[in-house]
């Protein structure tokens, strides 16, 4: 295969029609005689619905019908795929029956024939409210005499869950010292710049439902609206256009959905929701939310031979697709890059009077990896050592992959030293820390802090995920010779379109011009599961990989025939068949697939056409890794910290396209530090969400933010025929430790040992007064 | 009310709710959804478009305030069918991702080298600060402005020179 496009920065085939604003996002769609849906949703954390009252809204102008929860008693609950032993699984109806149980969740849905018309309605819609206490404290909320958010439950505790591996009792026996630790995760909010969208469009005369929704799981939305909605599901199809972001938030399949659906098979009419910004952080799933307390076994020589992580897990008021799984991931990878013998943790999921949470970029895997690279530094300072000491002390060394751990997991493959060693490099680390002891003579504090970080992506094996952990391809030589190749991994802004046309482009000796990448639309594309996880390119790529070498297995056939030789003596090559030795004997691609369609000399028992599906299964996880180094400045008057320096090395495997990878890492990145430096959802003990806007909940922007130095070592996984390893998560995942390793890094002088996230300008500056007196 | 306005060089004359916003006058009447709508608070800038050469942002102003004039937005930047330098860049230096954001970002960048075609990595921060991006972490869009600035005018030393 000649590698005319993989390797490089291909420019992206999506972009044309992005930056002229001719692309079609949900809400960009209009269908003929359509409708508009809005919510009216709960202005109460809890609270029991003593009545609701549509008689005034009936009458405003333009609307044609509301819809109660007793209305939709027929849809299925909206569905949870994590299962685990002993989980409580609350009824969760896409319209709030008896009780609401969270801020924002819906109770009404109004229809009317605008946009306005329909917000105007709902505004007139009376709830009446009997209020009850919120549960909104985790620890409170798992203590036997809290309120209960479930009746039908004893407690508010959905599970308990624990994972171990080694001997912990003889790691702390003959531990020289213990750390403890409490760590708080903070809830998230993603803030996928574009809010959801449905529409729903239900033909009775073809008994057909099509949504259009900004998800990025078409085909598993279109299983569970269709037992939802008790519709068969090949008579359910599903659309995804453009989705303007995602970051997990779109990995899941909300009441939303099968309510609009619900609406316009009873209408018989197109109808729009399109969330605005406030249903958006209080009714669209949250991340992190943990708090955990940790002992870590430590040796004299900075070796942590064992590992106590208790967690309580803020799963919200009900389970979304995989809100109880989440915390579980934490488990799996809570000894991180380190050669840890022994690992507990036990995770006890708690509702609260909250949104879900569920999966934000790097789910589960972010909390792991800021407790292990918090750990480092935390024994470093115990143990007065340098913290890149304490990293190589612990590091697996390159002969030791695949490598396995005391969680139960096999790392393919490894080199943890090569990225550390060249973000020392790149970040000036002696330099920066020769600085720091200048600076803090002249009372200026500066800290320099690391992340050796290493996550688990691929996702994943089967065994592992609820739906299946494989990804489709279809690769289809059409009668002109032009390409089609169907993916399964809807992409959301990733790329897929440029990244998969580069891979069948190489492997076919086309184009990518030839190359039409098609996804996003159940309709057409074959079962696929989606993109999430860091799974498109390894699992989807390979995918595609793989139909393409099917399809040249035939091609080769074919070519045996018309060329006559023997099929060991073809070749295919620069998109040409031949006979190898006897270059003036060759069939191109397209005259290849234009007989096997015109099918007029075909070799015995042929079957017509040029096309080929697979569906790859990954026989492991990929566990990219890489260093983050970040050197901060704080301010000791103000308390804000300033960037001085970021370097990200990270090693993703193979790569296909440098500058969708460096994209990827920045923006991962951006979003590890906006939970470091900003970002908080806030509720308060009455379980108001008082972050709610993007007023009252920061995420970074442009000037928030530093350049990020970026350079790569290159460790191909064992896993793919690809080598690659995946890279959507690891900026997230990276960063955040790194750079509240930084700001503890600073604090130094003061003996702060932990502070938690997020780490705001007025934390530090009270952290620095106190210290001062 | 009956509302008279330009948007990308066509008059629009429409009848519409004097409540109506400016970007669902654009994207309802006038059918171009390349302006977006992110937060329908003036915090995201999704929506920006040009008022009268201004970057302005649409969710919060009424259709009715832009009477009489000239809207630009991401459909109109297109020069004879060519591609504006910024939309070029954006393309060549990858400052997207999942592109909601886009239009309202290029457009925002179209006024920042209106008023200052030389800017500095942190004016350039500092001029897209009001629009918020979740994808590229910025470093893209900065580069592609830097890049986008050389092209559309030339470096100060060299006009000195001339």
């Amino acid at each position: 295969m000649a590698q005319q496009y993989i390797g490089q920065s291909v420019k992206r085939t999506e972009d044309p029609r992005l930056i002229t604003g001719l692309g079609h996002y949900v809400d960009d769609m209009k269908l003929h005689d359509m409708h508009y849906v809005a919510f009216v949703r709960s202005i109460h954390g809890h609270a029991r619905i003593r009545s609701v009252d549509i008689s005034a809204a009936l009458q405003m102008p333009g609307v044609v019908r509301i819809f109660t929860g007793e209305d939709c008693r027929s849809i299925g609950s909206i569905p949870c795929a994590g299962a685990l032993e002993g989980l409580k699984v609350p009824a969760h109806p896409v319209l709030a029956l008896e009780k609401v149980r969270y801020v924002g969740e819906p109770i009404v849905a109004v229809v009317a024939t605008s946009l306005y018309l329909a917000r105007d309605a709902a505004e007139a819609v009376t709830v009446d409210y009997q209020s009850l206490p919120a549960v909104v404290d985790l620890e409170r909320a798992a203590s036997a005499d809290s309120p209960r958010i479930h009746e039908e439950f004893s407690d508010n505790i959905a599970y308990t869950w624990a994972l171990t591996g080694g001997d912990l009792d003889q790691a702390f026996k003959e531990a020289d010292k213990v750390i403890k630790q409490r760590m708080v995760h903070q809830r998230l909010i993603p803030v996928a710049m574009e809010p959801r969208a449905v529409i729903a469009r239900f033909l009775p005369g073809e008994h057909e439902l099509t949504l259009w929704s900004s998800t990025q799981i078409p085909h598993l939305m279109r299983t569970q609206v269709a037992i939802m909605l008790g519709l068969a599901e090949n008579h359910v199809r599903v659309i995804t256009p453009e989705v303007g972001g995602g970051f997990g938030s779109k990995l899941n399949v909300y009441g939303e959905e099968a309510a609009l659906g619900f609406i316009s098979m009873q209408l018989h009419k197109p109808v729009k929701w399109a969330e605005t910004r406030r249903e958006n952080f209080a009714a669209t799933i949250h991340g992190r939310g943990q708090i955990g307390d940790l002992e870590v076994a430590i040796k004299k020589d900075g070796r942590v031979t064992g590992i106590r992580y208790k967690v309580w897990a803020d799963l919200g008021a009900y389970h979304q697709l995989l809100t109880p799984a989440i915390p579980t991931l934490t488990g799996l990878m809570l000894t991180g890059s380190y050669r840890i013998p022994a690992a507990r943790m036990d995770v006890t999921g708690v509702f609260t009077n909250k949104m879900a949470t569920d999966a934000y970029r790097g789910a589960g895997r972010p909390e792991a990896t800021y407790v292990i690279e918090r750990v480092m530094d935390l024994v470093a300072q115990e143990l007065s050592m340098d913290p890149v000491d304490v990293r190589r002390v612990n590091f697996p060394a390159k002969k030791d992959f695949p490598f396995a751990t005391a969680t139960g997991l096999t790392y393919d493959s490894g080199n943890y030293d090569a990225p550390l060693k060249k973000a020392l490099k790149l970040a000036e680390y002696k330099k920066w820390r020769r600085e720091q002891q200048k600076a803090r003579k002249k009372g200026r504090y500066i800290g320099i802090g690391l992340s050796t970080y290493v996550e688990i992506c691929a996702m994943g094996p089967s065994p592992a995920m609820p739906a299946g952990g494989w990804e489709s391809a279809t690769v289809r030589i059409e009668p002109t010779g032009k390409v089609t190749v169907l993916t399964g991994a809807s992409p959301h802004g990733q790329g897929q379109e440029t990244s998969f046309a580069q891979i069948a482009a190489d492997m076919l000796g086309v184009t990518i011009e030839d190359i039409r990448v098609l996804h996003g639309d159940t309709g057409v594309v074959q079962y696929g599961i989606g993109t999430f996880g860091s799974r498109a390119t390894a699992v989807g790529g390979t995918a595609v990989y793989r139909a393409i070498e099917k399809l040249l297995q035939k091609g080769t056939l074919l070519a045996a025939h018309l060329l006559q030789a023997p099929k060991k003596e073809i070749q295919f090559e620069g998109g040409k068949f031949s006979i190898k030795g006897d270059a003036s004997k060759s069939i191109s691609l397209q005259e290849m697939a234009l007989a096997s369609y015109t099918a007029k000399n075909l070799p015995v028992n042929f079957e017509p056409g040029l096309s080929s599906t697979y569906y790859f299964e990954p026989k492991n996880f990929t566990f990219p890794f890489g260093t983050h180094i970040c050197v901060v400045e704080l301010d000791g008057d103000t308390g804000e910290i300033k960037i001085l320096k970021y370097v990200a090395v990270d090693d993703c495997g193979k790569v296909i396209n440098p500058l969708l990878v460096d994209g990827q890492i920045h923006g991962g990145i951006a979003q590890g530090l906006g939970q470091a430096l900003m970002e908080e959802a806030v509720y308060d003990e009455s379980g108001q969400l008082i972050t709610g806007t993007l007023m009252d909940y920061a995420i970074p922007r442009a000037n928030d933010l530093p350049w990020f130095e970026l350079d790569r070592t290159v460790t191909p996984s064992p896993v793919n025929p690809l080598g690659v390893k995946g890279v959507g998560e690891a900026g997230t995942i990276g960063s955040t430790p790194a750079l509240v390793n930084a700001v503890v890094d600073a604090l130094q002088p003061f003996g702060v040992k932990h502070i938690d996230m997020p780490l705001r300008p007025e934390k530090i500056w009270k952290l620095l007064q106190k210290e001062a007196q | 009310m009956e509302i008279s306005l330009n948007i990308n060089g066509q008059p629009f004359k429409e009848d519409v709710e004097p409540r109506t916003l400016l970007v669902h006058f654009i994207r309802e009447n006038a059918q171009l959804t390349g302006t977006h709508i992110g937060c329908e608070t003036t915090i995201c800038g999704a929506c920006t478009v040009l008022l009268d050469g201004r970057a302005v942002k649409s969710c919060t102003l009424l259709a009715a305030q832009a009477r009489g004039k000239r809207v630009t937005t991401i459909e109109g930047l297109l020069e004879k069918g060519e591609l504006h330098p910024i939309q070029k860049a954006f393309w060549e230096e990858h400052g997207l991702q999942c592109g909601y954001c886009t239009p309202g970002m290029i457009l925002a960048a179209h006024q920042l080298l209106q008023q200052n075609p030389h800017p500095s990595e942190a004016e350039i921060r500092h001029g897209i600060e009001g629009n918020l991006c979740r994808c590229t972490g910025y470093q893209h869009i900065v580069k592609a402005i830097q890049s986008a600035a050389a092209k559309m005018s030339p470096p100060r030393s060299a006009s000195a020179a001339r």
